[in-house]
């Protein structure tokens, strides 16, 4: 049988017990403690750490540090908010949006979108003023029967890939091109029906935007 | 030594190379540069010369391709020897000056002073390298046999050292070359300046049975050709470097992995590796002992960012070529999940040198914090552009104005552009800042690849930064959300200033977003990616102003905010050459005969300025743009 050791942390000022060796995300927040995150898959060992969210000040580095690539260490002093890690997850946060097709009222993710709910935990906007609008002009795919794939709302966290490879286990997706370029698509970037997707919809459960959405009934 | 049998085996390979080479110095003999550079500049129609003229005039000498002697001003460069003259290289020369070379120097008895610019070696009669300026600053090291050996033929190398080094190590404890390395302060050449004893430690350490070593020969910088020249022109020393690497850590199978579009390297590269097997320099048995080492080229295609050390073992696993997220550090968790140690052509290349001067000569060049020597691929609006080595620690001044021989055309001098697109641009306070890695960093530039840019009067800072930061923009994998959307933000940012565009809190801007992706990107692609931005806010924030302010681009370099003018003054009226010049019939004759541009019509090619310029020196560009008829006024 294997022992999972615990460590102490502090977060924020208060203690919590971890499982030593989990990623401080998870950590944080299994305990309640919110971090914003998009990329981050729990089980992956290797995090992509590619959305810059989930930063956080950990006493003796220098600059705050993601908390989905830190193992949670004895003794670690986390702090999920400074003046720095808020200016970073600020412009991170901004970035995304200038990237992102909004009009909340019209998408199928109202209501449960991980981009409000950062906006909302950390008093952030959805529209971007100071940047310019960088989204793409994509048609929507609403070739598969059951979900659409709206490529101007997609952040790119790669849960859906990872979702199709490690769960559905089919390989119908992948993220494609380079960057500005890059996007979520199917082999050959073909339409979603036209690809070896069988339309299980762990994809779309996996989406934290309104890019991958079910039809309505 | 006191391995007998490596000992033995190393000395018949170099008896027989020295041999072989104080055979060759019995007749003449003829080096042409046919690495990339003087390819470009037409050296295999100068080979194609010597050739027939060898063969035309019945001469019996021996006509040999090498690499790179560094002089890209002067290419095609060649070496003729002949016994009882000095040993001459001549630069820029032509199918004439080839066949005069034979006729005159090799048939008769003249060695064409005239055309040439240096001897090798000291003599009486014609100055050598060391007595022009450049010769005086610059100390080779890596570059030193570059140009002057045949990079094909393995007895050339062998001839001058070559392979000592390994010899040496062999009969070392691993831990003890690592010692050496680390005594030598040697510093990683690939841009980030890590001391390649601590990593290469690190993976000593490690209690794994497979470890690896990789090349870095990337090179993806625009404007970096020094790992190119050093592939080309002195591959042995490389694989030397690397085979001495992996002794040193415990590793069995090395990789170069070189960008697909260096193929003459990479053929270069592949009879390098087949000739160090034949004499059993790597393979099942290197030199005879039972350290086994063989080494794979593996072709990358083409991206800058699979430079960066995880994208780059990435792309040999096969996945995509994209960055992850460090720790773990190769050293500890490379390829395929082994320790790998990962180094850059050139600080391999420094390795059979540490190995055979030792840890204090190497310490006792350049810099404390920086020892060794700098390579530099001096570009731009300098006189003697090309490749240069020289001791860490020399200032700007000098690599720009004694080994750089000064500005092209006696233009003032504005800034260096240092490090490449992660680099940064320093202005003329800081010429006399003696470089090494850290002082550029503290600068706000960066050693990078070691491409220097040399910019005068006429380059327009914002122009320079937004250059520099399209490139990197490009080659953003896209991973990570500051590098892909951050670096487009500040793209459209510089483009909309250098268009005349630029709203006055942009600067702000700008400055913020830099900041933000420095700190906040995954890998150093988008860390560095501002710094061109960052480096010429700071030292060139008026530039920045006039842009945006006054609509002015005060290094008259911005097409928006120019227009021409024809002065009527210096006009001849005569003349039609600026007519004739303009594609689009922009310019045209007034009534009085002086000509003047239609701004309506002129589509700022510049051919008019151009075509006029040695002439009457009559066009001139003036900003802020004038609308309307240039010239008529005044
Ligand atoms: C975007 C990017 C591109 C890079 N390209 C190269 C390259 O072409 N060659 C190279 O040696 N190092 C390159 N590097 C640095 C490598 O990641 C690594 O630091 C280096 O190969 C280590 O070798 P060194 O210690 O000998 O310098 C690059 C880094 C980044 C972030």
């Amino acid at each position: 049988m294997k022992i999972s050791r615990t460590v102490t942390i502090t977060i924020d000022g208060k203690e919590y017990i971890a499982k030593e060796g989990q990623k401080l995300l998870w950590t944080a927040l299994e305990n309640g403690v919110y971090i914003p995150h998009l990329c981050g898959i729990e089980e992956e060992e290797k995090p992509a750490a590619g959305c810059r969210l989930c930063f956080v000040e950990i006493d003796g580095f220098l600059n705050p540090v993601t908390a989905c690539t830190q193992k949670v260490k004895e003794g670690m002093v986390v702090r999920t908010r400074s003046k720095r890690v808020d200016k970073l997850v600020g412009t991170a946060f901004e970035l995304l949006m200038s990237n992102h097709r909004l009009g909340c009222a019209r998408c199928g993710a109202n209501g449960r979108c991980e981009l409000q709910k950062i906006a909302k935990e950390r008093g952030l906007k959805l529209k971007t003023s100071r940047l310019r609008s960088l989204v793409p002009e994509v048609p929507v795919d609403e070739s598969p029967d059951k979900f659409t794939y709206d490529q101007t709302r997609c952040v790119l966290c790669g849960r859906c890939v990872w979702v199709d490879h490690h769960k559905a286990k089919i390989g119908a997706i992948g993220l494609v091109r380079r960057g500005m370029s890059r996007k979520m698509a199917t082999f050959g970037e073909t339409a979603m029906a036209d690809s070896s997707c069988t339309q299980c919809g762990m994809c779309v459960e996996a989406c934290p935007v309104g890019a991958l959405t079910f039809k309505e009934k | 030594m006191s391995n007998p049998a490596v000992e033995k085996m190393y000395r018949e390979l170099r008896d027989k190379a020295v041999s072989k080479a104080e055979g060759m110095n019995e007749k003449p003999y003829v080096m042409v540069g046919t690495a990339t550079c003087g390819r470009a500049a037409g050296a295999m129609k100068i080979l194609e010369t010597f050739r027939d003229e060898l063969a035309g005039h019945q001469v019996d000498a021996e006509l040999l391709e090498v690499g790179c002697l560094g002089h890209c001003y002067a290419e095609p460069m060649v070496a003729v020897y002949k016994p009882g003259h000095p040993f001459l290289c001549y630069g820029n020369v032509d199918e004439g000056i080839a066949s005069r070379l034979v006729s005159d120097f090799l048939v008769g008895d003249d060695p064409c002073f005239e055309f040439a610019m240096a001897a090798f070696e000291p003599n009486d009669v014609f100055p050598t390298f060391a007595d022009y300026p450049r010769g005086v600053y610059e100390q080779k090291i890596i570059l030193a046999d570059c140009g002057l050996i045949n990079p094909e033929d393995i007895d050339h190398y062998i001839a001058r050292d070559g392979y000592l080094a390994l010899a040496k190590v062999l009969d070392m404890d691993p831990g003890a070359v690592v010692e050496e390395i680390k005594e030598s302060r040697l510093r990683g050449r690939g841009g980030a300046g890590f001391p390649a004893g601590k990593k290469w430690e690190i993976c000593l350490k490690a209690e794994e049975p497979v470890k690896y070593v990789i090349c870095n020969a990337d090179e993806g910088d625009p404007g970096a050709f020094m790992d190119r020249a050093l592939l080309e022109s002195n591959p042995h020393q490389l694989i030397e470097g690397l085979a001495i690497a992996a002794y040193a850590v415990g590793a069995s199978q090395g990789y170069i992995y070189v960008r697909a579009e260096y193929p003459l390297a990479i053929k270069r590269l592949h009879t390098a590796l087949d000739q160090a097997r034949d004499k059993g320099l790597i393979g099942e048995s290197v030199l005879g002992s039972d350290f086994k080492f063989d080494i794979q080229i593996f072709q990358g295609s083409g991206a800058f960012v699979c430079g960066e050390e995880t994208a780059l073992i990435s792309s040999i696993e096969g996945n995509p070529g994209i960055p992850g997220h460090r720790p773990p550090f190769p050293a500890v968790s490379g390829l395929r999940g082994k320790p790998t140690i990962i180094n850059n052509v050139k600080t391999l290349s420094y390795v059979p040198h540490v190995i055979r001067n030792g840890a204090a000569w190497f310490r006792g060049i350049g810099t404390p914090n920086s020892p060794g020597t700098a390579v530099f691929a001096l570009a731009g609006k300098v006189v003697n552009t090309g490749l240069v080595e020289v001791p860490m620690g020399t200032s700007l001044r000098t690599l720009v104005y004694d080994v750089g021989n000064g500005i092209k055309e006696e233009k003032a001098f504005k800034a260096v552009q240092i490090g490449g697109p992660s680099g940064g641009c320093l202005p003329e306070s800081a010429l006399d800042l003696e470089i090494d890695f850290d002082s550029l960093q503290h600068a706000g530039a960066m050693m990078g690849s070691g491409g220097l840019v040399v910019l005068d009067e006429e380059d327009c800072m914002v122009e320079i930064a937004r250059f520099f930061l399209e490139f990197t923009q490009k080659e953003s994998c896209g991973k990570c959300t500051f590098c892909r959307l951050g670096t487009k933000q500040m793209l459209e940012i510089l483009t909309d200033i250098t268009k005349g565009r630029g709203k006055p809190e942009a600067l702000e801007l700008l400055w913020d977003l830099a900041e933000d992706i420095k700190t906040g990107s995954l890998c150093a692609l988008g860390k560095t990616a501002p710094n061109p931005v960052l480096s010429t806010l700071r030292f060139f924030r008026g530039e920045y102003e006039a842009h945006i302010n006054e609509g002015c681009c005060p290094s008259l370099m911005c097409n928006e905010l120019i227009s021409y003018r024809i002065v009527p003054e210096k006009c001849s009226k005569l003349c039609d050459a600026c007519i004739a010049s303009c594609p689009v019939e922009a310019v045209y004759t007034r009534p009085d005969m002086l000509k003047a541009v239609d701004l309506e019509k002129c589509v700022k090619c510049n051919n008019c300025l151009v075509t006029c310029k040695p002439l009457y020196d009559a066009v001139m560009k003036v900003t802020p743009p004038e609308t309307g008829e240039g010239g008529d006024e005044n």
